[in-house]
């Protein structure tokens, strides 16, 4: 037994018990610690099957012989329109994206309107036209859905579920059981700008050069790597929860240790200045364009060279290896040269004073 | 404590003993922030901010000072 | 950012660092008072880059850790009511109280808001004349200004619906309850830059000279953080024991004396309850009795606080008796998702700093 560790009588006891939450708190749909404890301990015991054990973005199965993914996201976000995009613009290509991840090219969308009542007509309008034109720029069609209303003060305005479903053409299993010791990561674009354009909008907070949502379609970025040939084993975007979501959840479903330099994850300055501003973490800021990819170490140079090359990842950087040995954790070197385990942020973003 | 962030005044926007408002701009990000606590404040000095109220004004030749004292070239 | 960025500078740091290094002819132990300077620390990987035999150990200046488990469950008491709105800063919504968290008490159907300034809540109250609004105000010496002005403010204004729950408190007595206390080891002290930006040198002088400590006033950033720790141990070494202020661009030797005028309007000193350390005199505000009107703790009576629910060391932990680490529901039964204590909430709390970096 440690000779640090007290025991239980010398110690001066001040606080209660642990509380453990009976009833569902924001901080559950963070995309943090607690919205992955409410999926492994409430939701995934109860749907047990190994496809969901994978815990990738998207469901990889053989239907009738083909090789599909399939994939859902439900869009709840408050302003409904922001700068950058709207509702329907992050739930088409929330969607596609979802299922670029698993390798596949996105076919077909489904749309589930839930519309508070009271919602004008010509703002909804407005949304629909952003999924149409979306669906139009990621080469998919929305074939069904389904609409209902519920009373005012039952709903943000707008809720929105798509699900979405596309071949998998491209070779392997593109998920986080493929990652390999040596593979290196690489995250496509800057980090942060969807949240903080978001809480900009609900804060008032205004900007020399207004803060743009990234919310964009992958198709083009990931394109490019498959049409090359390159060995991608992993995709994930980074949505809630931000990077360091991304980063901790594929290093412990992988099994693998990753080894990231902070130094070279690209930030904006106003993304870094608003965060400074806010107390909060550029890595657990939300995002809705950018992806990090475990691509097998001799093209990775390829792969940056030809992610440069689209619009939606001009700004790619590689930010650290999957290393030989093994704990499922993220490792993050400061820019001063100091390590720290990087974590998952726990519920949802608060800001802080201190 | 005290996350408190400098900032630069650009504007000063009401001139009230308790209610004295300036624009002040981080990095390229802009907020009202109280400024009654700093009277000798005004536009193009700094100050620190903390829960969007300013409670010192930066001392330049100070900020230097550090880098002047171990004969470094400031980084940016 | 300006005035910011140039303080994380690697060639400062390592500078900075080769002369601690160097000063250093044996072990110190050294505190950081505030949960800002812990929470910094900590980010940085400052404590693994200092030479092994210099020690810092964390200090209770992090006002969400401090707060009386009883001024939580007053706050959810108060939140719980119909008639009110209740404004808090972010850092206070997970602290636990005795069945439940701000952030619980939202879930369960409170009003319960998030503000980045008192001031905003004060404007929640404008824009709400048939609610009561009430603001928790958690503080040390930095942000009672802050307080003092929204409070201010909606007395000049007439204001009827605003209310505060105060629980400020002072950081000298804390430090004099550390350095009396019978298990100290805590030998120099770097004094929180913001809270000396307001109350000027005084107290870190009379503290140093009563208890021959050095004292030195330091900042935030990693360079300001190395080069208080280098003058302390410079003292140390010399065998001085002296105030000193290593943080002059924002903390200026008189601190800020139009803040301490309203705050001297507005408040007075009283006794505080620290969570886990216990009741110092002297060593928290209340409202004066011009402001009494302005008081939310009558809004509710916080319940009975269950003597036997202790299992979090928080005192010892603020007092920089022992490590998180050294606890044993330290990441167990005691993690940032289902804290038991507040050190583990606050992200500067010396917990929730250990766990999230380390």
């Amino acid at each position: 037994m440690n000779s640090d560790q007290p025991d239980a009588q010398t110690l001066n006891l001040h606080c209660p018990s642990p509380i453990e939450a009976d009833c569902i708190q924001l901080g559950h749909g963070g995309g943090g610690q607690l919205s992955s404890q409410l999926f492994n301990e409430v939701i995934a015991p109860r749907f047990a099957n190994a496809e969901l054990n994978r815990g990738h973005d998207s469901a990889l199965l053989n239907l009738a012989g083909a090789d599909v993914a399939f994939t859902t996201d439900s869009y709840v976000v408050n302003p409904l329109i922001f700068p950058g995009g709207s509702i329907g613009k992050l739930a088409v290509f929330g969607t596609v994206n979802d299922l670029l991840m698993a390798g596949a090219r996105p076919q077909y969308i489904s749309c589930s309107l839930i519309i508070e009542e009271g919602l004008a007509i010509s703002t909804l309008g407005m949304i629909l036209d952003d999924m149409a034109d979306a669906a139009r720029e990621a080469g998919v069609e929305i074939v069904t859905g389904d609409t209902k209303v519920v009373e005012r003060g039952h709903g943000d305005g707008l809720f929105i579920n798509t699900a979405g479903i596309g071949v998998r053409e491209w070779p392997g299993v593109i998920a986080p059981q493929s990652i390999q010791p040596g593979d290196c990561l690489i995250l496509s674009a800057d980090i942060g700008r969807h949240g903080l354009a978001i809480l900009a909008q609900r804060q008032g907070l205004q900007f020399d050069a207004p803060l743009q949502s990234d919310c964009a379609s992958l198709l083009p970025a990931v394109t490019a790597l498959f049409d090359a040939g390159l060995e991608v084993h992993c995709l994930r975007d980074a949505t809630r929860g931000g990077l360091a979501s991304v980063l901790v959840e594929l290093a412990e479903t992988s099994g693998c240790r990753f080894d990231v330099r902070e130094s070279a994850i690209p930030v904006s300055p106003v993304v870094t200045g608003a965060c400074e501003l806010l107390g909060f973490d550029p890595l657990h800021i939300a995002n809705e364009g950018c992806f990090v990819a475990a691509v097998a170490p001799e093209h990775a140079e390829q792969a940056l060279v030809l992610l440069r090359q689209q619009a939606v990842s001009g700004s790619c950087a590689l930010i650290g290896r999957v290393s030989e040995a093994g704990d499922g954790k993220v490792y993050l070197e400061t820019p001063l040269g100091s390590r720290r385990v990087l974590r998952r942020m726990t519920g949802r973003l608060l800001p802080r004073i201190c | 404590m005290c996350l408190a962030i400098p900032g630069k005044i650009e504007a000063i926007l009401d001139e009230g003993e308790l209610t004295r408002t300036a624009e002040v701009s981080f990095a390229g990000i802009r907020k009202a922030v109280n400024i009654a606590f700093v009277p000798e404040a005004g536009v193009g000095d700094f100050v620190v901010v903390h829960v969007g109220v300013a409670i010192s004004r930066l001392d330049p030749a100070q900020a230097r000072q550090i880098f002047k004292d171990l004969d470094i070239e400031v980084g940016q | 950012m300006k005035y910011l960025r140039e303080y994380r500078d690697r060639q400062l740091v390592e500078v900075l660092l080769e002369k601690i290094s160097a000063t250093l002819t044996r072990p110190w132990v050294l505190m950081e008072v505030c949960g800002g300077q812990t929470h910094s620390i900590v980010k940085h990987g400052l404590d693994q880059l200092l030479p092994a035999s210099l020690q810092l150990v964390h200090g209770p200046g992090c006002p969400v850790c401090v707060t009386a488990q009883e001024t939580v469950d007053q706050a959810i008491a108060i939140a719980g009511r119909d008639d009110v709105i209740f404004c808090s800063y972010g850092d206070m919504l997970r602290v636990p109280g005795s069945h439940q968290s701000l952030e619980g008490a939202k879930a369960n159907g409170a009003d319960v808001r998030v503000v980045y300034s008192p001031t905003d809540a004060l404007l929640v109250a404008q824009e709400n004349p048939q609610r009561l609004v009430v603001f928790f105000a958690v503080g040390f010496e930095t942000t009672a200004p802050a307080s003092a002005l929204a409070l201010a403010q909606a007395r000049q204004s007439g204001v009827q619906n605003f209310r505060v729950l105060v629980s400020h408190f002072l950081v000298p007595p804390a430090i004099s309850a550390i350095v009396e206390g019978a298990e100290n080891s805590v030998q120099g002290f770097l004094a929180p830059g913001h809270v000396c930006a307001v109350t000027g040198m005084e107290a870190c002088q009379e503290l140093a000279a009563r208890y021959r400590v050095p004292i030195v006033v330091t900042g935030f950033e990693p360079a300001d953080i190395l080069l208080g720790i280098l003058h302390c141990v410079e003292q140390l070494e010399r065998g001085d024991a002296a105030a000193e202020n290593q943080y002059r661009r924002v903390a200026g030797d008189d601190g800020n004396t139009v803040a301490r005028k309203w705050v001297n309007e507005v408040f007075e000193i009283a006794g505080q309850n620290w969570r886990g350390i216990g009741t110092l005199a002297n060593s928290g505000l209340r409202l004066k009795s011009e402001y009494e009107a302005f008081d939310a703790a009558p809004l509710a009576a916080p319940p009975v606080l269950d003597a036997d629910q202790r299992d979090c060391i928080s005192g010892e932990i603020l007092r920089g008796i022992k490590k998180p680490p050294q606890c044993p529901h330290f990441g167990t039964r005691c993690r940032p998702e289902h804290p038991l204590g507040a050190p583990m909430v606050s992200s500067e709390g010396a917990c929730a700093a250990y766990f999230s970096y380390q």
